[in-house]
């Protein structure tokens, strides 16, 4: 039998297995922690939090302040010191509390992170990861429960990851620490709980690979991170009906993995792209733009995107629940693709 | 404590036994689990809104915070449009669509209540630079919390303000923590004061417990602003008796800290100066608080029948003039 964990303990495994392998890794963060300024006048308090949703449980007491350091509330400052810490021999491993919050700290990925290599002719490394939290279903309204995937996924420079499963979550950020260049890795607040099957040793997820979440014959669903088990869900309902659908998990967006896509669709001739993300300029719209003009010919019929729409994550449950891709719509796009005989 | 009559007395009582109240019970309904998202209390903190926003005009700016109940009440937003709001219901302040992270009425001049910590700072330093650049009497506040002054957003809305003469008001919290992290560990600066003055504007630090040494401050403080349209900022010393959101376990506070201001409630220290002083007796204080309580119970009732918002309001207001969208059948 696998030991199997939830995705929130397989990074903090993750992060501990590191550290303890390699002391160049620091983690930087809002109360990743907890208690600071604090621990002296009310010992308990140290480590008490572990961030928000409790990742980062556990390191302090291991590795100590000077290795898991709770930050003021100022994105721009330690996200770039993280930057000039990573070019000067270290590995450090920073959090965005929520994927919401980049707008504070933007400009120094934006601009230093991804370009130092390209606009010194390759002559300095940036090895830093960013862990930050994405995610709608929590009725955290507009500015909690954003995606923005496609955001970082733009920029050149750039490595950009989510997880949708607890294996996967352990071994894309030990691939992504051990990575040479920035990597930002996404965690989504809607599956943290999610368990599975986890080896206890360390491993690597190499970026850029796709997993076959479920194989199938007669349609290729392409799911986005969580988007990947609302995917699976609706394989399930299609196959009851006789429908075959094959469920890819990307994983990694940059560098994406378009041969395993691409495979995918020729064998069966038919795409759902599945994003929890606002439709323009997306992964969904990207990820049909490789294979409209990489698999055209094979296509059997019109390429189909389930995604939330243009507009801001509504806070009303009711509201949110509409707003979110759920299996049923994707059954219907399937239904849909389905029903061109070509 | 500075004086105060009668009929003064009891209003400010009144609203800050309706903020206790509402926070009562939207703790009580978030431990119980009949509140969904993050929910953010204001409980302990009452002095300060009740301090400063009934001094304010009518047609003044404001913006808040995601711990925006106390401001949004103090302003003057209807128990159960609030209620009803926490709630996603169609009858919520706007229609259900921020829930209680961004609970605002622009129709009552709040701008808004932003989940970005910073983020209100540099939006009011605009109203209050629109207010001079119309020549319009009328000033801007926003409320923003310790932790918020490391953020670039602080910084550069202070000197935005200050340079271009914008007669806003700038409210810190000081309520002792960011989340779990100390003030003590984190303000280099030694008060949020000592980080105004640098950028010329005027700042004093205020006991944030006591709602008439508030009140004197922020009526001081305004009638300078109303006179010479500079910026301003006080510091309220406070504390949040509840944790940073409801469900955190507030293992961070000491039990001595807590038990220290718990004794320094801002209720109770208004309630002991009014009864002890002669200027509300006990009955008449008791009294208004029940009715208070009253209040947010019938607004809970309400929000709780009202109904849920159709789900076609979801493209509804991203644009300007963007409908609500004829229900597909
Ligand atoms: C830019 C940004 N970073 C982080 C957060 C997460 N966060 C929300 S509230 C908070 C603490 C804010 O503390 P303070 O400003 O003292 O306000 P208080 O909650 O005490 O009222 C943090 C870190 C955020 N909302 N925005
Ligand atoms: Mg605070």
């Amino acid at each position: 039998m696998t030991r199997e964990l939830t995705i929130k303990d397989a990074i903090n495994e993750a992060l501990h297995q590191e550290m303890a392998a390699d002391d160049r890794i620091v983690l930087f963060g809002e109360d990743i922690a907890g208690g600071a300024g604090r621990d002296v006048s009310y010992p308990p308090a140290a480590d008490a939090w572990g961030g928000p949703f409790g990742v980062t449980k556990g390191l302090l007491g291991r590795f100590g302040r000077e290795r898991v350091i709770d930050t003021p509330i100022a994105e721009t400052g330690f996200v770039g010191a993280s930057i000039g810490a990573a070019v000067a021999g270290l590995r450090p491993v920073a959090e965005i509390m929520y994927v919401d919050f980049i707008g504070t700290s933007f400009d120094q990925l934006l601009n230093h992170a991804a370009k130092l290599r390209y606009v010194y002719g390759g002559k300095i490394s940036v090895p830093l990861v960013i862990r930050t939290v994405t995610g709608a279903g929590f009725r955290a309204a507009a500015e909690h429960s954003q995606t923005l995937y496609s955001l970082y996924t733009h920029i050149p420079g750039l490595k950009v990851v989510a997880p949708s499963t607890p294996y996967d979550a352990k071994g894309l950020l030990i691939a992504a620490i051990r990575d040479p260049d920035p990597v930002i890795f996404m965690e989504h607040k809607r599956l943290y709980m999610q368990r599975g099957p986890v080896p206890e040793e360390p491993y690597e997820v190499p970026l850029g690979r796709a997993r076959i979440a479920r194989p199938g014959t007669d349609v290729t669903i392409v799911g986005v991170q969580k988007m990947v088990h609302t995917a699976l869900a609706a394989a399930e309902r299609l196959q009851a009906e006789g429908i075959d659908a094959e469920v890819i998990d990307p994983r990694s967006y940059s560098p994406l993995d378009t041969e395993a896509i691409l495979s995918s669709v020729r064998r069966t001739g038919r795409l759902v792209v599945v994003d929890e993300s606002h439709p323009r300029c997306s992964l969904a719209t990207d990820i049909a733009a490789l294979a409209a003009s990489e698999a055209f010919f094979e296509l059997k019929a019109p390429i189909r995107q389930v995604t939330a729409p243009h507009a801001p994550v509504p806070f009303s449950p009711v509201l949110e629940d509409a707003y979110i891709p759920s299996p049923d719509r994707v059954c219907d796009a399937v239904h849909d693709v389905m029903a061109e005989r070509r | 404590m500075p004086a105060i009559d009668h009929a003064e007395a009891t209003r400010l009582w009144r609203l800050m036994c309706r903020i206790r109240r509402f926070e009562d019970r939207v703790h009580a309904d978030a431990e119980a689990d009949r509140l969904e998202g993050y929910v953010h209390t204001y409980a302990g903190q009452e002095a300060v809104a009740a301090g400063v926003i009934p001094l304010l005009r009518a047609n003044d700016w404001l913006t808040s915070t995601y711990r925006n109940h106390g401001h949004a009440i103090a302003r003057g937003v209807p128990l159960d449009a609030i209620a009803g709001e926490l709630l996603g219901k169609a009858t919520g302040v706007s229609g259900g669509k921020g829930g209680s992270m961004h609970v605002a009425d622009q129709a009552l001049g709040m701008i808004g209540a932003m989940g970005i910590v910073a983020g209100g700072l540099p939006i009011a330093a605009g109203a209050a630079f629109a207010a001079r650049y119309r020549s319009e009497d009328r000033v801007a506040v926003a409320f923003f919390g310790d932790g918020a002054v490391h953020q670039g957003a602080f910084h550069e809305a202070l000197t935005f303000a200050s340079l271009f003469t914008c007669p806003v008001l700038f409210v810190c919290e000081n309520n002792l923590y960011a989340e779990t992290t100390a003030v003590d560990y984190h303000l280099l600066a030694g008060s949020v004061v000592a980080m105004a003055e640098p950028y010329r504007i005027a700042a004093r630090r205020v006991d944030g417990m006591d709602v008439l040494v508030v009140r004197a401050a922020a009526a001081e403080t305004l009638e300078e602003m109303r006179r010479d349209g500079r910026p301003r900022l006080i510091e309220a010393m406070t504390y949040r008796f509840n944790g940073q959101y409801e469900g955190d376990t507030q293992t961070y506070k000491p039990p001595e800290e807590v038990a220290r201001y718990r004794a320094r409630d801002p209720l109770g220290l208004f309630r002991a100066h009014l009864s002890s002083g002669g200027i509300v007796d006990e009955r008449t204080l008791d009294a208004i608080d029940d009715e208070a309580a009253g209040e947010v119970a019938s607004a809970f009732v309400a929000a709780d029948a009202a109904p849920w918002p159709v789900a076609a309001a979801v493209t509804a207001d991203v644009y300007t003039g963007d409908p609500v969208e004829a229900e597909r059948s």
